[in-house]
């Protein structure tokens, strides 16, 4: 891959790691959430620039799922959580913004370090495709431990998920993608229906510790 | 003698089919024994597997590795389907379930028993990916079937922390098969063991070096190694006994297996990073981590989730150290510690239910009350422990002493470990025991059959290992690097 159509990809990728940084920042659901369906929808044209510059039709329906299901519908679906919980006017960070981004921006340098070296023998377009692959996974993680509530939780995971998307997609004619993708849209689907039926509110850490040794049935 | 179909395929499909019948039955009382029926199939058909052995597709392969893990597992499974019937008989008469709930249990008991044979049998390792998810989230699904907020607790936990460990492991895998395509060519080719294996020498070892850490923290989540181990205690509490029989007895053991297939591929490569020190680290980290919270625990199923960790701590210190002897004892203590283990769950789960309660300090004077479900556990915890003459003290004494004689200074660390655990564990059966009778004495209506064979496979082994299993066990060990 040479000339524009690794600038394009390269620019798309580079997007989807700012977009994660957009949502590392946000502190109320519904920002959140929206910022969330940009990094879907940034994921799709990444994906569906790598099916038409591979030449690879199948990536075609990975982008599909990515555009229908993780920009749509699970959008939809954690709003209405959100409305329904009445979780819309918290605040969600553990941490502040400021150490979340500092955090964040090292860990982007780590990728990138890491990776680069590694990969010193592999082709360009898929090291800088995997070390940003790897930024957004990491930023996706730290998302999932700077969040308080199921529902940011959730948004972490499905970012790094994209990340993982990411990777794949970029990892030239890599077979199983769209099975891994569809697994990996039932396994959310199973997360948000999970939140909705059994209405978890906070993940279950307190700093409470009474309240800790009686969830873990250990008082004497 | 010839078989005119092809056993892997039977291992694959009597549980899938099942689990759709059993979605579909409404009988409980029927599917229940049914359930023990079709794990009975799936043992005989994984027996098939040493009279013809299939050749390997790009899917799916049986090799001298596998096949064993296929065998414990279909044997395991069965077992804890006949333990499980005896089971949810108790559940059902104190309305802890419901018919409905039950159809659903059994229906996932073998859809696990599918991802779970399906991930022993890939021959791909995004298959194999794919089916460790599958048989995680139904074991998710049975964790939370309690319903109670604890038991949901444990299953979001359980959900969060497995789906970072699988999204870690998957970009792992991602990693080599980057670092196959240049030798292999893009294609199911470069994902394929059999092809991986035979062609691993040229493959970039820096690639594999960071492939290998992401397979290891990602499946290492699935195998309770500490410090990534928070979900398991919770996972085992709160579930229903069987399930945390299977997940103790065979769960850990298919993650565990993955790693070591991916350590294989390191070892074949020869210019990567030894992944042995990495191993013996969170190994020992595990197994100290363990031994000492043993004494903290107060719910009996608690209990024995730790120890599970302590022995999967010992299990990657054996395999970190590497070598002919340490790998040989490694494998002997994964299929010992899965028997013994799920023996320990089965009797457990009796006496928990006899008793009402898994507070230790509300059950006391078992010997007493209900003599055979006690000596039951105490000749489970006396295996556990690494006494002789079970065959866990053999595994344990193969790994000390080949530690002592190659790295001395690592063998204080795990001794001091194993003794730590040691204490706990019969610090805490005492008192559950003997002493004052404590709690229900109604009768318990166990069958006996499941944990008696368990037990008497694990003593007989530590007396006396057949012969074509030790060249089985020092055959694959040689494999293992």
């Amino acid at each position: 891959m040479h000339g524009f159509d690794f600038d394009v990809a390269h620019l798309l990728a580079g997007g989807l790691v700012l977009v994660s940084f957009l949502m590392l920042y946000q502190d109320r659901m519904y920002a959140l959430i929206n910022v969330f369906a940009l990094h879907a929808v940034v994921l799709t044209l990444s994906v569906g620039w790598q099916a038409y510059v591979q030449d690879a039709p199948h990536l075609y329906i990975t982008a599909a799922i990515a555009l229908i299901f993780k920009a749509m519908v699970i959008p939809a679906a954690l709003r209405r959580i959100v409305e329904r919980l009445n979780i819309h006017r918290e605040i969600d960070t553990v941490v502040g913004i400021g150490l979340t981004m500092l955090a964040g921006i090292c860990l982007v340098a780590l990728s990138v370090v890491v990776m680069m070296r590694v990969t010193a023998a592999a082709d360009p377009y898929a090291r800088e495709d995997l070390a940003f692959a790897l930024s957004i996974v990491l930023l996706g993680l730290l998302m999932m431990v700077s969040r308080r509530n199921a529902v940011g939780q959730v948004i972490g995971f499905m970012s790094l998920e994209n990340g993982l998307v990411l990777a794949a997609t970029g990892a030239k004619g890599m077979p199983l993608v769209v099975e891994f993708s569809i697994a990996f849209s039932v396994l959310i689907a199973f997360i948000v229906i999970g939140i909705f039926l059994f209405r978890i509110r906070e993940r279950f850490d307190s700093i409470e510790l009474q309240a800790l040794d009686r969830f873990r049935g250990e008082r004497r | 003698m010839s078989v005119p179909f092809n056993p892997v395929n039977l291992v694959l499909l009597i549980p899938l089919f099942a689990a759709g019948a059993f979605a579909l039955l409404p009988n409980y009382r029927w599917s229940a024994r049914l359930n023990v029926v079709t794990s009975a199939l799936t043992f005989g058909a994984a027996l098939l597997l040493f009279v013809k052995r299939p050749g390997s597709t790009l899917l799916l392969q049986i090799d001298d590795l596998n096949i064993v893990f296929v065998v414990l597992n279909t044997f395991v499974a069965f077992t804890t389907s006949v333990f499980s019937a005896s089971y949810i008989a108790h559940e059902i008469e104190i309305g802890r379930l419901t018919p409905v709930y039950l159809r659903f249990y059994h229906a996932m008991f073998q859809f696990m028993m599918f991802g779970m044979n399906l991930a022993l049998v890939a021959n791909n390792i995004g298959l194999m990916w794919v089916a460790i998810e599958l048989a995680t989230l139904t074991t998710i699904l049975m964790v939370g079937i309690y319903r109670t907020h604890e038991a949901l607790e444990a299953a979001w936990k359980y959900f969060i922390l497995g789906s970072v460990g699988i999204a870690l492991a998957l970009f792992g895998t991602i990693l080599v098969y980057m670092a196959a395509r240049p030798v292999i060519g893009a294609g199911l080719g470069a994902m394929a063991w059999t092809e991986l294996m035979h062609r691993v020498a040229g493959f970039d070892p820096a690639m594999l070096n960071l492939a290998f850490v992401f397979l290891l923290l990602g499946y290492g989540t699935k195998v309770g190694l500490v410090p990534l181990h928070a979900w398991l205690p919770d996972a085992h509490a709160e579930g229903p006994t069987p399930i945390s029989a299977v997940l103790s007895g065979l769960l850990l053991n298919v993650a565990l297996y993955a790693v070591l297939r991916f350590k294989m591929l390191l070892a074949a490569n020869g210019h990567t990073f030894a992944p042995g020190p990495l191993m013996i680290a969170l190994g020992l980290l595990s197994l100290l981590f363990a031994a000492f919270m043993l004494y903290r625990r107060h719910d009996i199923k608690r209990l024995f989730a730790y120890s599970s960790i302590e022995h999967m701590g010992i299990i990657a210190f054996a395999f970190g150290m590497g070598g002919p002897l340490a790998n040989f004892a490694g494998l002997l203590h994964m299929t010992m510690h899965s028997l013994t283990k799920s023996a320990i769950f089965f009797s457990v789960g009796h006496v928990a239910q006899v008793k009402g309660t898994q507070k230790m300090t509300e059950i006391g004077g078992l010997s007493v009350t209900h003599p055979v479900l006690a000596w039951a556990l105490v000749i489970g915890v006396a295996a556990i422990a690494g006494l002789p003459p079970s065959g866990i003290f053999m595994s344990e004494f193969l790994v000390v002493s080949s530690t002592f004689a190659r790295a001395p200074l690592l063998a204080i660390p795990l001794v001091l470990g194993l003794l730590i655990a040691i204490g706990a564990l019969f610090l805490k059966l005492g008192g559950v025991v003997f002493g004052e009778p404590r709690g229900s004495i109604a009768p318990d209506r166990a069958s006996y059959l499941p944990f008696v064979a368990h037990l008497s496979i694990v003593l007989i082994a530590g007396l006396y290992l057949p012969g074509p299993i030790v060249a089985w066990f020092r055959n694959v060990a040689s494999l293992l690097g």
